[in-house]
């Protein structure tokens, strides 16, 4: 075993105390240290966290940026989603193969590049886009794919491909990131000018049960996709037996088409890290942690930094803004390529060092979160929504939005549209208005929440985006003339079937059935029969998962299927003499003839 | 009235599904005056002579022949039934779907463990129907009416489900029928 292998991987477990809960920060330095976590590296951390090496083990195989083999000194991530698609991705994608001479999911001869296909990094108001290793390049071209494998051959450093900044915070030193934020829309309240220490000393000068109750006058719901009432979730918590309590922010933002979180934190962290003070202070809690996606990792130098400042500033740590006894302090968690760390309950296991896998509920997180203490787990715009609560009175906040949505939201639109990026609009606004913000009058669909939402058809563009008709954690993708729904639909299914954990049957082998399916539809094999095994077996699956991710993961199939029937009926023929037409006899018999080097006697 | 005619086959299976039918006993009696059997490895007939209401299939397919009988039985039987599990998820057989053609092949007729094949030929008569790339269940094939489970279904899940269809009854199998555990 390599001595220096030895020293450095004990170091990193040394550095954070042989903590086994804090094994994605050991495997992740461990990875980022030497390119991959090998057999003797998981055996090391093993022994030094005193955890079975399964454990280890499982943490390596199951996160997409870990890996158990050598990956190049630099990775390339390319996003594969839908929208990067419709960009021309493949294009970028073709350059990277000629210039590199390897495929996804391969390493270069000499050791120096890797290239992978990864869903939605955050970046679809810029796509195609893609991660250097952590460093995001945007708006590719196949001439750029070309000149960034060049570069990078001479000097291996992702961050000289940075030629230019981005508006506002991404030419912070700290950051200094091509990413632009595109805000086209600020609103009055999330991206309105605040005061920074305002809404905590308001806090602090009413009781938490006070505060509580400001956030339940204010009809917040979380800005996350399920939109449950904040100030019951925190009521719960706080009221929850616990000689300990936690605030975990979800920073995960991996609803593909999701990128306005990427946002606040660039811009507004403050307010984001000043809405989880709040709520420690509501709650009792001393922690806070923010878990943030791997993908973002760009940020989180800056974002230690706002920390750092805050502590200096008296927002944070000990007698907050001089309050006696009201301690908190945050610290950052990074992910590491797992769409399902957004589901809360995974995101909790994650942070205590263990696979993404989703919990059993209940109990709830409220009740028993992170460690098996009560903790809260809200959305990065559901923390801003705190602060300005707070700031300027829940009436204020009230004013916005509709009867069951109160206040604004943030929606990121990209696809075909003119104007791609971040608006802040008053919950209550119709489809219709929104798709002209964004110059997609035009689009003959829009997938509204994401994959796990709907694919909405032009007859319902006068529905209302708010929880009660659309919802939405606020993904927008829209879609042209030409676009076809049943590939959307099919890239999207390929994405849960990639990024489910596996526990349950009905989501692991269900939606691999359901895409077989749809492709054999989409080929033109499919019978009208087929169209009702789509919604019983999609039905089954949403009924018979365990987490969220199954529970939503039917609906792209689900969703065309009610809003763009007409799509399938077209393509599907009844099978009158009932042999069918998806099984292809001479595919199947290929692989014998050439072994026997005889042809059938029966199947000419 | 003519009889209603019943087909059987055996396809990649073991038999045991038609012993489980012949497992009915005296009910057999009963089966005789109630149907004529037309192809079947019970009557040893092997062409069918006509249309048929209902065709048992036993086992799934892991050969062109077992394609081409289980087509034939399509196309003149009024209902189909996958009987047991090879025919309704491929069983037993299908362990193989996991590896390639070519290796299960040479594992099985050149380097398993209890092998002897001084010839050291993977056997390639033309007689032999060519194997499919991996076992198919049935209704993957074609279109299969019903789907009995079991390895095998018990007699008296075959006699009652029989009887029905035979009698244009709804194919209600009490829970004790179709449990297995
Ligand atoms: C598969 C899956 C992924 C999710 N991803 C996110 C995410 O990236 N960000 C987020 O805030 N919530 C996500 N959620 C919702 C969270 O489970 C949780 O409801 C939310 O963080 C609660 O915060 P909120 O009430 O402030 O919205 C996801 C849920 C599921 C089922
Ligand atoms: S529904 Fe899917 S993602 Fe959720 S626990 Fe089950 S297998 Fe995992
Ligand atoms: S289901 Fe069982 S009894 Fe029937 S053919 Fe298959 S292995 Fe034999
Ligand atoms: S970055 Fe490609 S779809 Fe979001």
């Amino acid at each position: 075993m390599s001595q220096s292998l030895q020293d450095t991987v004990q170091q990193i477990c040394r550095d954070h105390q042989n903590d086994r809960g804090r094994l994605m920060d050991i495997v992740t330095g461990v990875q980022a240290k030497f390119g991959y976590v090998n057999q003797q590296a998981i055996d090391l951390i093993a022994k030094s966290v005193n955890a079975p090496r399964v454990d280890v083990e499982s943490v390596v195989s199951f996160y997409a940026f870990f890996s158990p083999t050598p990956k190049g000194k630099v990775t390339i991530r390319l996003c594969n989603d839908i929208i990067d698609r419709m960009h021309g991705s493949a294009r970028s994608a073709q350059a990277f193969f000629d210039d590199l001479g390897i495929g996804f999911g391969e390493t270069t001869a000499d050791g120096m590049i890797s290239l992978e296909s990864v869903p939605c990094i955050g970046l679809s108001d810029q796509a195609p886009a893609a991660l250097i290793n952590d460093v995001p390049v945007t708006c590719l071209t196949s001439d750029s794919a070309h000149d960034i494998v060049a570069e990078l051959k001479t000097h291996m450093d992702p961050q000289k491909l940075v030629k230019s900044f981005g508006d506002g915070k991404n030419s912070d030193p700290l950051i200094r990131s091509m990413v632009r934020n595109n805000i086209r829309q600020p609103g009055p309240i999330i991206f309105s000018p605040c005061v920074r220490g305002e809404a905590i000393k308001k806090a602090l000068s009413i009781s938490p049960a006070e505060v509580i109750r400001a956030i339940k006058t204010a009809r917040l719901r979380g800005r996350g996709g399920a939109g449950f009432p904040t100030g019951i979730k925190w009521e719960f918590c706080r009221a929850a037996e616990g000689d300990r309590k936690y605030v975990l922010c979800n920073a995960d933002e991996g609803e593909p088409g999701t990128f306005k979180d990427r946002v606040l934190l660039t811009e507004r962290a403050d307010r984001v890290f000043a809405g989880m003070t709040i709520a420690g202070y509501a709650l009792g809690a001393e922690e806070g942690i923010l878990y943030l996606r791997g993908e973002y990792a760009y940020l989180r130098t800056y974002l230690e930094d706002v920390l750092t400042k805050r502590r200096g500033d008296g927002l944070l740590g000990k007698d907050i803004l001089g309050k006696k006894g009201f301690n908190f302090d945050i610290r950052i968690q990074m992910g590491a390529g797992a769409y399902i760390c957004g589901e809360e309950t995974s995101l909790i296991s994650s942070c205590e060092g263990l696979r993404g896998d989703p919990k059993n509920r209940p109990p709830f997180p409220a009740q028993k979160g992170y460690l098996g203490y009560p903790s809260v787990v809200n959305n990065v715009e559901t923390f801003c929504c705190v602060t300005k609560i707070l700031e300027l009175g829940p009436a204020s906040f009230n004013e916005h939005g509709s009867a069951g949505s109160s206040g604004t939201k943030l929606l990121s639109i990209a696809g075909d549209c003119t104007t791609p990026g971040v608006f802040e609009v008053d919950f209550g606004i119709t489809l219709g208005e929104v798709l002209k913000l964004a110059g997609a009058e035009n689009a003959i669909a829009v997938q509204v929440g994401g994959p796990s939402g709907q694919l909405v058809s032009p007859k319902d563009y006068g529905r209302k985006i708010c929880f009660d008709d659309l919802a939405t954690g606020g993904s927008i993708m829209t879609f042209g003339p030409g676009r076809d729904v049943l590939k959307i639909a099919q890239c999207f299914m390929e994405f849960f079937i990639e990024e489910s954990c596996g526990y349950c049957t009905p989501c692991r082998v269900g939606n691999v059935l359901l895409k077989e399916r749809l492709e054999q539809i989409a080929a033109g094999r499919g019978q009208p029969s087929d169209l009702d095994y789509l919604q019983d077996l999609g039905e089954t699956i949403k009924t018979t998962s365990r987490c969220g991710l199954g529970q939503t993961s039917p609906n792209p199939i689900l969703s065309t299927l009610k809003n763009f029937r007409e799509v399938y009926e077209k393509l599907v023929r009844p099978c009158e003499d009932g042999l069918l037409p998806t099984f292809d006899i001479h595919a199947a018999i290929g692989q014998a003839k050439r072994i026997t080097g005889r042809e059938s006697v029966v199947f000419k | 009235m003519a009889k209603p005619k019943v087909a059987t086959t055996s396809l990649a299976g073991c038999f045991g599904c038609h012993m489980s039918l012949l497992d009915i006993d005296d009910r057999i009696l009963k089966l005789v005056e109630l149907v004529d059997f037309d192809k079947s490895p019970i009557d040893d007939i092997k062409k069918f002579t006509g249309r048929c209401a209902v065709g048992l299939i036993e086992g799934g397919c892991c050969n062109e022949e077992n394609v081409h009988v289980l087509q034939d039985f399509r196309k003149h039987c009024d209902i189909l039934v996958s009987v047991g599990d090879c025919a309704t998820m491929g069983g037993i057989p299908a362990m193989r779907n996991t590896i390639p053609l070519a290796e299960c092949l040479e594992e099985a007729y050149l380097n398993g463990p209890t092998v002897h094949n001084p010839s050291g030929r993977i056997p390639n008569d033309p007689e032999i129907p060519l194997l499919l790339d991996k076992v198919y269940p049935c209704h993957e094939v074609v279109k299969i009416d019903y789907h009995l489970p079991g390895c095998p279904p018990p007699a008296d899940t075959i006699w009652q489900a029989l009887t029905a269809l035979l009698n244009n009854n709804p194919l209600d199998l009490p829970y004790e029928l179709i449990k297995y555990d």
